[in-house]
């Protein structure tokens, strides 16, 4: 196996193969980043928005609450296929990257979603009490006292999502979208050996979620509350 | 003129009412005591107070105004007006001993920091905090969180404080240091509403009594009259089980 290894590897790691794993790298780096940077904000207003108690807000928390349960108990190739034909439905001249992102980021949007609420629910309702009698406003009390708390507890589950989320992108590949998985296929067909390609293939992954599982680590000691000081 | 008027006061917890046909009138600078059983409703009408629980009818007028708890800008005053101290603190867990006691009044009312810091210095002195500043809240004892709790309540200037059970979750050595407290702004003329199990700490600072139960105002007098010569029969019996150990 080695030989043929051997044999192999300077045909298969020529510059036009190797433009084209950046490309798809770039494509996979595109999809998860903008994934979870977006998936990240809309996630945690969605969550703050599920947590008001305001009387008129009540139908905008039933439809935030049916949307991400709903985007969350749908499978993503599901919600990719969902998308994709939505926008064909609407004659909507989208590229399929376009239509990839966009799955990739409600996917994102509801998880995150779900995670946050269940994080900012877990800091103990007196501190909301506390903060309502001295006036603060919804916002002042999120802001600086509940976020702040709960940021410990929503980080390393939202940092696991990110990881798992960061290989689901490959799913997009079903669609066309030229990213990681899709281009591994392309090379095997090609006719390289699977192990050479996969190799590479899984080496990109972990150079892309590495780094973010050891920010997330980083993070969660820097905002750790007061007892780890 | 009684700085605060309740009127017909009901509450209900979803359908169970736990509050009904609460008048109650306190003036200035009195120290009204609500004791009772538990469940009697004393915390809870100091959480209706807050504007924690919104009152399903009633009113309550602070110096002679009528205020409508369901009225946002009417609960800022109300809040404004009057501040409470929980019976487990509840003070910020992310904040400083200094952050807690300042955030309300730089953040919330715009009062410029260096003003509002001197101020809560001075509180934290005088309720024994002064040391502990830069502290956090889970490195202090429940005495000296609890007077933290108080410093934070009065940084914003109340007319009127409300003390829910601050002692109950107190272990019994660190039970005087919160009453030395409370007696220290007792004798600065502050009106205060105390809800208390400390019998003999209510019997020696109350200026008024009332006896609760079952969410009604049974019985309310002098500390002397509520203690030694309980009118109604309910109270008899309940003061009598008190002072038995």
């Amino acid at each position: 196996m080695w030989e043929q290894l051997i044999e192999e590897a300077p045909r298969f790691f020529s510059y036009y193969n190797m433009l084209f794993f950046a490309k798809a790298l770039g494509t996979t780096f595109a999809l998860s980043a903008i994934g979870c940077v977006v998936g990240f904000t809309l996630g945690f207003v969605l969550a703050a928005i599920r947590l008001t108690t305001h009387p008129g807000l009540k139908p905008v928390r039933i439809t935030v609450q049916l949307v991400t349960e709903l985007v969350r108990r749908i499978p993503f190739l599901v919600t990719l296929m969902l998308v994709f034909f939505i926008f064909q439905g609407l004659d909507a001249d989208l590229s399929m990257f376009t239509v990839a992102l966009f799955s990739v980021c409600l996917i994102a949007t509801a998880f995150i979603a779900e995670i946050v609420r269940s994080g900012l629910e877990s800091v103990h309702h007196n501190q909301w009490d506390a903060a309502a009698t001295l006036n603060f406003s919804y916002w002042q009390v999120l802001w600086w006292v509940i976020i702040p708390q709960a940021w410990k507890i929503i980080l390393p589950p939202v940092f696991g999502f990110f990881v798992l989320f960061i290989k689901d992108t490959a799913l997009a590949s079903q669609i066309g979208v030229i990213e990681l998985a899709f281009a591994g296929k392309t090379m095997t067909n090609k006719g390289f050996s699977a192990t050479l390609v996969y190799g590479t293939v899984l080496l990109l992954y972990f150079v892309l979620s590495y780094p973010l599982a050891r920010f997330g680590k980083y993070l969660e000691t820097r905002l750790a509350p007061t007892q780890d000081r | 003129m009684p700085q605060l008027k309740i009127v017909d006061l009901k509450a209900n917890y979803g359908t169970h009412t736990v509050l009904e046909r609460i008048n109650l009138n306190v003036d200035k600078g009195e120290i009204v005591s609500l004791i009772g059983p538990s469940g009697s409703g004393k915390s809870t009408l100091l959480r209706v107070l807050m504007g924690l629980l919104p009152p399903i009818s009633g009113e309550v007028h602070i110096n002679d105004q009528p205020l409508n708890y369901r009225d946002r800008d009417q609960l800022r005053r109300i809040r404004a007006e009057m501040a409470i101290v929980f019976q487990q603190y509840n003070l910020f867990q992310n904040m400083s001993v200094l952050e807690n006691v300042t955030v309300a009044p730089v953040k919330v009312k715009g009062r410029p920091r260096q003003q509002v810091e001197a101020y809560a210095r001075e509180l934290l002195e005088k309720v024994g905090m002064g040391a502990k500043l830069d502290a956090y809240p889970d490195q202090l004892s429940g005495g000296q969180q609890q007077r933290v709790a108080i410093a934070r309540a009065l940084a914003l200037q109340p007319s009127i404080l409300l003390l829910d059970e601050v002692t109950a979750a107190l272990d019994p050595e660190l039970v005087n240091e919160v009453l030395d407290t409370v007696r220290l702004l007792a004798a600065d003329g502050m009106t205060m509403f105390i809800v208390s199990h400390e019998m003999a700490f209510v019997r020696e600072v109350s200026s008024k009594v009332v006896f609760m139960d079952a969410g009604h105002v049974v019985e309310v007098g002098g500390p002397a009259d509520l203690f030694d010569r309980p009118r109604e029969a309910r109270t008899r019996e309940f003061v009598g089980k008190i002072l038995r150990h």
